[in-house]
């Protein structure tokens, strides 16, 4: 003991003097200061980039269109005798729409489209009965044999694709459109008077300035055309919702199942060290090798379980929103499991002891006192698998999502299409309305996204808060 | 002690006879798969007896051949220095050093006769018969209600809503907690104090009808007032089950035992720390003539 005080002076001796220390200090502060700057730089880039984002996106969702139209809603409407200002072509009942629409095409589109789907269960407009019954006698009689018939929603579509038939011509975006109307206006008139060729059918007289919401409830409602002025994506999101059923359904149980084995059950083991290091590298599988997996197991190995065809469905190929389902929950598994891992990893060990202290089982208490801790960070990871799910398109592309489809998918052996899907086929396209449409669709993925995202942090607090 | 009443055991639960729970009384339970018929006694056969026990760390062994015959209806202090392995001692008496994946025990530790580490004994069913308190309160994130009803339910309690009822109250009003919370039997249990905590998790380790509480330093994070309850509620607690307590402090140790064992570090030749127990005495005789120099030397404080 006695020899140690000398050696603490000694010691001082290797500590700044205190004129030494108040330089020491200002650096230390200074370099602190660097060091905020940077965090404060990084964080603003990060803001900008995604109010960059959001500003494409939303500015091509909104704006000014030049518009023609073949026949003004307006005139169907007051044709039928009701007052153009307060009824609107939607407002038209079915058999109006059915009428107008009848008025208007050739009775051979309209045959066309009867064989395609009949307008009524119980009655024919465009065929003949005794050429229906021919028809449909026939070896390949068409889908409007036998399926239900159109509702208003499908037949009003047709009135506004066929009858008011309207053109967009030309499109500006938000911000130019809000700042100089006049100028879009001006364009628009210009290229009418110097290159006229490129409009042959319409004179300017005809144009219609007119606000347009890409995304609007028609839109959403709609299925999809190859019109881009009547197109909608109902079918897509339709899909991209199937796509995140069955996704959770598969991965959150599995995953969540895998994670309690490895964290509770598993003793460590090289065995199991060699699982958890594989489970840590699945996770940064790009998700196109998740997309070949899915093609050879889902679509083409188990194609008799995902085409239906164990189920007595007749279905062409493997190639379902459950094959894409699967694939999806194979992709988002890893990470599922890793952030229920952790969740599990977070729940304090002496919560384990008290269970087993009373003489609970292994299984007793993690069911009944370590999950319901563990719950709100497994719905993070539940969040993030969500997130991938709805954003994820090349696995997609592998399992064959169809491209143009305009059946809304009913089940999990249905073809179908996403919104990642749709919106990359859009932007492919080269028309200028296409563009827009995209954007609107993106705006449309981000906000489903929000929305189901809400959902599951809704569920979080509720479980965290919960008065246990 | 009163050890008469208890000599030759056939069924722990004839032993709960005092328990004023006329509700939850073992017919609700299942049978007890722990309890057998003692051998004939020799000797003062305890209601937990350690033989020639070793335990391990992996290769490392943190305690050496224990010898210890703890009685029913008595106080058992562990005391030593720390990392002599008191805790280690402690878990391996209901099995839950089996939770350390690389912790193994050598040796016989008996519960009313029986080798608890037999094959074929589920830890499981030794840790129901016999309870733990843990150094810092860990009552379940659930109500106070459930804290208690859910040792019970897991461990088979079939009593109806009214039976359940009094089953918590008898195990609240046991650990001499039932009326700072009667009134608030659904709130959470994290909602207590610390000492409050403690108490409740002395009432869900004997809910489940154990006859053998392990606690282990019970009171180092409470304050001396919490203590001191604690301490009164675990003189009275004796009449009805054995405790077994690990306490670094002496003056504890001296207040409530009946018996304390004295652990000390042995320095083997490899430089490993094994844990050693010195002498298992009556309390009193402990402290004021202990037969070891080690343990005089330890009460004294000219230990180290
Ligand atoms: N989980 C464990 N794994 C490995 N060694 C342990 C573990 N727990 C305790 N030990 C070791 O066993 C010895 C005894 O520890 P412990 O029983 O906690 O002592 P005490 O409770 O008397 O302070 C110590 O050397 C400690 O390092
Ligand atoms: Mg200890």
């Amino acid at each position: 003991m006695s020899v140690e005080a000398p050696e603490r002076l000694e010691i001082q001796e290797h500590f700044p003097t205190d004129a030494e220390y108040d330089k020491l200090l200002g650096k230390k502060n200074r370099k602190g200061l660097i060091a905020k700057m940077f965090f404060m730089a990084a964080l603003a880039t990060a803001v900008l980039a995604l109010a960059a984002l959001l500003y494409t996106i939303v500015n091509e969702s909104f704006g000014l269109v030049a518009q023609v139209n073949q026949n003004e809603p307006e005139d169907i409407v007051a044709s039928f005798g009701y007052d153009p200002s307060t009824t609107a072509l939607a407002d038209l009942s079915y058999d109006e729409l059915v009428e107008s629409l009848g008025g208007g095409i050739s009775t051979n589109v309209g045959r066309r489209l009867e064989r395609e789907q009949r307008f009524y269960a119980d009655k024919l407009v465009f065929e003949s009965d005794e050429l229906w019954a021919e028809i449909c006698s026939s070896d390949e009689p068409p889908a409007g044999c036998d399926s239900s018939p159109r509702d208003h929603a499908g037949v009003l579509q047709l009135v506004n694709e066929r009858i008011v038939q309207p053109d967009i011509i030309a499109a500006a975006n938000l911000v130019p459109s809000l700042l100089d109307p006049q100028a879009f206006e001006e364009d628009v008139e210009v290229t009418f008077a110097n290159t006229p060729e490129r409009f042959p059918d319409y004179t300017f007289d005809q144009v219609q300035f007119q606000w347009r919401a890409w995304l609007n409830p028609t839109f959403l409602v709609t299925p999809q055309s190859t019109a881009p002025e009547t197109t909608g994506i109902r079918t897509a999101i339709l899909g991209t919702l199937w796509l995140v059923i069955i996704t959770i359904t598969f991965a959150v149980p599995v995953g969540v199942g895998a994670a309690i084995y490895l964290e509770e059950f598993a003793r460590p083991s090289r065995f199991n060290d060699f699982v958890q290091t594989n489970i840590n590298n699945l996770a940064g599988v790009p998700s196109i090798i998740y997309g070949m997996l899915g093609l050879a197991i889902f679509v083409r190995a188990l194609e008799a379980l995902t085409s239906g065809a164990i189920f007595g469905i007749e279905q062409a190929n493997g190639r379902t929103v459950l094959s894409a389902g699967l694939t999806m929950g194979l992709l988002t598994l890893p990470v599922v499991i890793i952030s229920s891992q952790e969740a599990l990893r977070a729940v304090p060990n002496s919560l384990r002891q008290a269970g087993l202290g009373v003489g609970a089982t292994k299984w007793q208490t993690v069911r009944s006192q370590v999950l319901p801790v563990a719950i709100p960070g497994i719905l993070t990871g539940v969040i993030l698998a969500l997130a991938r799910a709805i954003g994820e398109t090349a696995p997609l592309i592998l399992v064959g999502a169809a491209s143009f489809i305009t059946a809304d998918p009913t089940g999990p052996f249905s073809k179908f299409t996403a919104l990642p899907i749709q919106i990359f086929q859009w932007t492919a396209l080269p028309q200028f309305e296409w563009q827009h449409l995209a954007a609107a669709a993106s705006l449309t993925l981000l906000i489903l996204l929000l929305i189901l995202n809400a959902g599951a942090v809704i569920l979080r607090n509720r479980y965290s808060r919960r008065p246990q | 002690m009163t050890n008469e009443t208890t000599k030759d055991l056939v069924d722990v639960s004839s032993h709960e006879g005092p328990v004023e729970t006329p509700s939850a009384q073992p017919p609700a339970l299942p049978d007890d798969k722990t309890a057998v018929a003692t051998e004939p006694a020799v000797e003062r056969d305890g209601v937990i007896q350690t033989q020639n026990m070793d335990i391990y760390y992996g290769s490392f062994k943190a305690v050496h051949d224990v010898n210890l015959n703890f009685q029913f209806n008595e106080i058992s202090a562990l005391i030593g220095p720390s990392g002599c392995g008191k805790s280690t001692v402690l878990r391996s008496l209901n099995r839950m050093n089996d939770l350390i994946p690389t912790a193994r025990t050598e040796g016989v530790v008996t519960y009313h006769g029986e080798n608890i580490y037999a094959p074929g004994v589920d830890p499981v069913a030794v840790r129901r018969r016999i309870g733990m308190v843990f150094q810092k309160p860990n009552p379940f994130p659930k109500s106070i209600y459930q804290n208690i009803i859910w040792g019970a339910k897991i461990n088979g309690f079939k009593g109806s809503k009214a039976e359940a009822d009094d089953l918590v109250e008898n195990a609240l009003q046991q650990a001499a907690i039932w009326d700072e919370v009667k009134d608030k039997l659904q709130e959470s249990g994290l909602s207590l104090s610390g000492g409050q905590q403690q108490r409740l998790c002395i009432a869900r380790a004997i809910a489940t009808q154990p006859d053998v509480v392990l606690m282990d330093e019970p009171c180092s994070a409470l304050d001396p007032i919490a203590t001191l309850r604690i301490e009164e509620l675990m003189l009275e607690l004796k009449q009805n089950y054995s405790i077994i307590i690990v306490t670094h402090n002496m003056q504890q140790a001296a207040r409530v035992s009946d018996k304390t064992a004295f652990f000390n570090i042995e320095l083997s030749n490899e430089g490993q720390r094994t844990g050693e127990l010195v002498e298992f005495t009556p309390t009193d005789q402990l402290f004021t003539a202990p037969k070891e120099k080690a343990t005089e030397d330890y009460i004294t404080g000219r230990f180290g």
